[in-house]
């Protein structure tokens, strides 16, 4: 994508008349690859997630071809095991804690704050060097030598049984957890210190609200991973006993340093697309949003209360009776700021002026299959429930309802409602409604088999299974080639756009926000003068100007 | 395509009828509470559609009422189906202590399970039905769980750590139990069956299982002599392939070709290890060419094919 944005821009001779613009400030390689500017970092961050996800994308459609056949004679288990992992690492770390925070957020953040730029901005180029440096390292680990231990490195499998590349690919996750800690620095300090005049706390965009809840995740709980991760390469590479519990150690301890993370972290991948939801709502809505100081204090109680169900992973190994009924009760309660949401989006629906427009379309299949992961996560909470579907289909489906169906539906509508601020160039309306369609009936008919899959009784990660699983892997696999073109839809008509796209007034949508106050794209330093907040969010008249 | 479509998992204790109750009303209640939001949005964008005249005064932007409403009843609600499941949950954690008490060894890639009078058996599992029984659970390397559907229960193997599962079976017939907890190459082999029997079946097959002899189990016997179990069985340091459910089962090469394991390639492989390597193994494997008698490797493949689920 990079060579067709510096193809489109023109020499700089004829930039004499046109408006500057962050896209035409320099166009070498060279100050793109050293520039400290939020936008183009969050470009950049836009063409890598974009790769690691094709990776990721390919690593999956492969995992469903080999479930067509019972019997696993597609691949071979080793095979098997590695590409599974591959797709999680690589989905986990290298597309979804960095998709929405690191694109958008690095994208709009300071300017929907009225600010010039985030608060360390050669921080923010040294965060995505970082991030390049373990995501290209990763991908040669796991596709060179592979791993087989799953994305969650459970001990003392990865410790001590494995014969893959665990180290290395420990090292990719440490690593790449740092790039995470210094985005989610840059983000705090920016929203405390660099809001405009008159942009107070809530008069902030609900973006946000979620961008900061989910910035305190990264810096809270990454480092709790890079911590399990160390324990675990000494003890794989030197032999000290913390997990092994042939040297005295724990192997149940690795489960709960890991999910003291990884929990959280789902909420670094959902948080965010909350926030993009908010705005794509009230915008296609033409309408104040509902209840926004409810919504804005329901991010934060979804950070707070989100630390403290990560043992909902580990009900059956064994922890004490109390710890499960605790961890149960808790994520029942962390459902409640979610649903908040939910509700809030359709009562902002209720008397507005809506267009279904792409962005819209994406927004409402989203809530959708929102709505079907969140509920699905109650059940998995539920103490007696869980102990038939857990580490079943019934959780493969219920995650990627929640981080495929929220985290990339919110992400591609957030793309598209913001791709004329980006490229100041308009996508073609009509496949962006004919992707989004393609992408919800795709979605569920590649995972709402995985949940009848669970509940029959189907182990996650299996390679072979009974054969009379087979007609719902069929129809789940036959969905992933739905759901693989509309993903390339997208790509495509949006890298055309680029080229061919009708240029994009400053206001498309008419939407409120200060990121539709600047020309699209928006000038190097954002904003002309420093703007003056004199008004509340969302304030839409209730009535769309007459074109 | 084998096997008949089916949409719901066998039931065969109350427990797992139970949860199937708390499932289908946990269901109920959660459409109640979402599927409204699916037809208001989907009215309001039909009503309230741009261009089309509609009634828009007195758009609300706050309602503390309304707000707490639906904050606190879906929880409370909810709330209902925590306490249900917590209970369920409360059960299995209690067994009645005379249940009949079986011990599961899990190891990469075999579920071993031990009767009281010594019966052992691989990856399958016999128990008598409307009895308690409860699984003492140990793990002889990495974490594995063990997971019987129809039972609606499962239980992590942990090594250095004892767990249990109990369950009361009240109706006969074969089940599936699996490993669910990865374990690494040959985790999804690691599954076998569940027979659920009449107690004077049960009785009569933990008779039968005292007076096996013949080939086989003379073949046991040279397992250990010629240091095979050394390996392939639990215990071992080393990591070589379970034999068990090996005979008859397809075996992924090295080079990528796929061989099925018949008496042939037990034999070739235990004289000439180095030839036909296993992918996802270091070949550590000693040559047993000369080594042994024709008849002791019959007897060892004997054994072998014994522990084969085919």
């Amino acid at each position: 994508m990079s060579e067709l944005v510096l193809r489109d821009a023109p020499p700089p001779v004829a930039t004499i008349g046109r408006p500057e613009t962050y896209l035409n400030d320099g166009q070498t390689i060279r100050s793109w690859l050293f520039t400290t500017d939020h936008k183009r970092i969050g470009v950049l961050y836009l063409i890598s997630i974009t790769f690691f996800f094709i990776i990721g994308a390919i690593a999956a459609g492969l995992i469903r071809l080999a479930l067509v056949v019972p019997d696993g004679s597609i691949l071979t288990n080793d095979i098997y095991n590695k590409l599974f992992t591959l797709h999680g690492v690589i989905m986990v770390w290298f597309f979804l804690v960095p998709s929405i925070p690191n694109v958008l957020g690095n994208f709009l953040l300071p300017i929907m704050i009225g600010a010039k730029d985030v608060a360390f901005p050669r921080l923010n180029l040294l965060s995505w060097y970082i991030f390049m440096g373990a995501a290209v390292f990763e991908l040669f680990v796991l596709i060179a030598g592979g791993v087989d231990t799953g994305w969650t490195f459970y001990t003392p499998l990865s410790t001590i049984y494995s014969n893959s590349w665990v180290i290395p690919a420990v090292l990719g996750v440490i690593v790449v957890g740092f790039s995470s800690i210094l985005t989610g620095v840059n983000f705090i300090t920016t929203v405390h210190t660099m809001r405009a005049p008159g942009m107070t706390w809530f008069r902030m965009p609900l973006f946000v609200w979620s961008m900061y809840a989910t910035s305190l995740i990264l810096v809270l709980a990454t480092p709790v991973l890079t911590m399990a991760m160390v324990l675990l390469f000494y003890e794989r590479a030197f032999g000290i006993g913390v997990f092994d519990p042939g040297a005295g150690g724990d192997p149940v301890m690795f489960q709960h340093l890991f999910w003291f993370y990884s929990h959280p972290v789902v909420y670094v991948m959902v948080l965010p697309g909350m926030g993009v939801m908010s705005e794509l709502v009230t915008a296609f809505a033409y309408k104040r949003v509902f209840g926004y100081t409810f919504i804005a204090y329901s991010s934060m109680a979804i950070a707070a209360i989100g630390f403290f169900v990560w043992g909902h992973h580990m009900f059956f190994n064994g922890i004490s009776e109390y710890s499960g009924m605790s961890f149960s009760l808790l994520s029942f309660a962390v459902a409640v700021p979610s649903a908040i949401k939910v509700y809030n989006w359709a009562a902002t629906i209720h008397k507005g002026e809506i267009r279904l427009a792409t962005p819209m379309l994406y927004a409402m299949g989203w809530i959708a299959l929102f709505v079907v992961g969140g509920i699905t996560g109650l059940f998995l909470a539920s103490l007696g429930i869980d102990a038939h579907v857990h580490d079943t289909y019934f959780v493969v489906a219920h995650f990627h309802y929640i981080m495929v169906g929220a985290t990339v539906l919110a992400f591609l509508g957030g793309i598209h409602y913001w791709w004329p601020k980006i490229t100041g160039k308009m996508y073609p309306e009509f496949w962006g409604r004919v992707s989004a369609l393609f992408m919800f009936v795709g979605f569920n008919m590649t995972f709402a088999p995985q949940f009848v899959l669970g509940y029959l009784g189907m182990p996650r990660r299996y390679h072979t299974y009974p054969p009379q699983f087979q007609f719902l892997n069929i129809l789940s696999s036959a969905g992933a080639t739905v759901l693989a073109a509309a993903y390339l839809f997208p790509l495509a008509y949006l890298l055309w756009s680029i080229r061919y796209g009708r240029d994009a007034p400053p206001n498309p949508w008419d939407a409120r926000g200060l990121e539709w106050t600047i020309p699209s794209p928006p000038p190097p330093h954002n904003f002309e003068e420093v703007p003056v907040v004199d008004f509340e969010p969302y304030d839409y008249p209730n009535r769309i100007p007459e074109a | 395509m084998k096997g008949a479509l089916v949409f719901w998992p066998p039931t065969a204790s109350a427990r797992a009828a139970e949860v199937d109750h708390v499932v289908i009303a946990f269901t109920v209640v959660l459409l109640c509470l979402t599927v409204p939001i699916f037809l208001f949005m989907t009215y309001c964008a039909w009503k309230y559609r741009a261009g089309r005249a509609a009634d828009r005064s007195h758009p609300q932007a706050r309602n503390l009422k309304i707000e707490l409403s639906w904050m606190l009843i879906p929880f409370g609600l909810a709330l209902i189906f925590f306490v249900w499941a917590a209970r369920i949950y409360d059960d299995e954690l209690h067994p009645p202590p005379n249940a009949l008490q079986i011990d599961a060894i899990g190891r990469q890639w075999m579920w071993k399970f031990q009767h009281p009078g010594g019966q052992a058996e691989i990856n399958d599992l016999h128990v008598p039905m409307n009895e308690p029984v409860r699984i003492n659970l140990i793990s002889q390397d990495v974490v594995h769980a063990l997971y019987i559907p129809a039972l609606r229960i499962q239980m992590d193997a942990i090594p250095g750590r004892a767990t249990f599962l109990w369950f009361d079976a009240d109706r006969a017939g074969k089940y599936r139990l699996y490993c669910s907890e990865f374990c690494g190459t040959d985790h999804s082999r690691m599954a076998g069956t569940l027979y659920v029997m009449e107690p004077k079946d049960y009785e009569a097959w933990l008779a039968a299982q005292g007076s096996v002899a013949g080939l086989a189990e003379q073949g046991r016997e040279l397992f250990s002599r010629f240091g095979c179990s050394g390996c392939h069985e639990r215990g071992s340091t080393v990591r070589a392939p379970s034999l068990a459910g090996l005979y008859g089962s397809p075996v992924p090469l090295e080079d990528g070709r796929i061989v099925t394991a018949d008496v042939s390639y037990i034999m070739d492989k235990i004289l000439y290890p180095d030839q036909n390597k296993i992918a996802g193994y270091k070949q550590k494997m000693p040559s047993f060419d000369g080594k042994i008698s024709d008849s002791d490797l019959l007897r060892i493949v004997a054994f072998i094919r014994s522990i084969g689920t085919t």
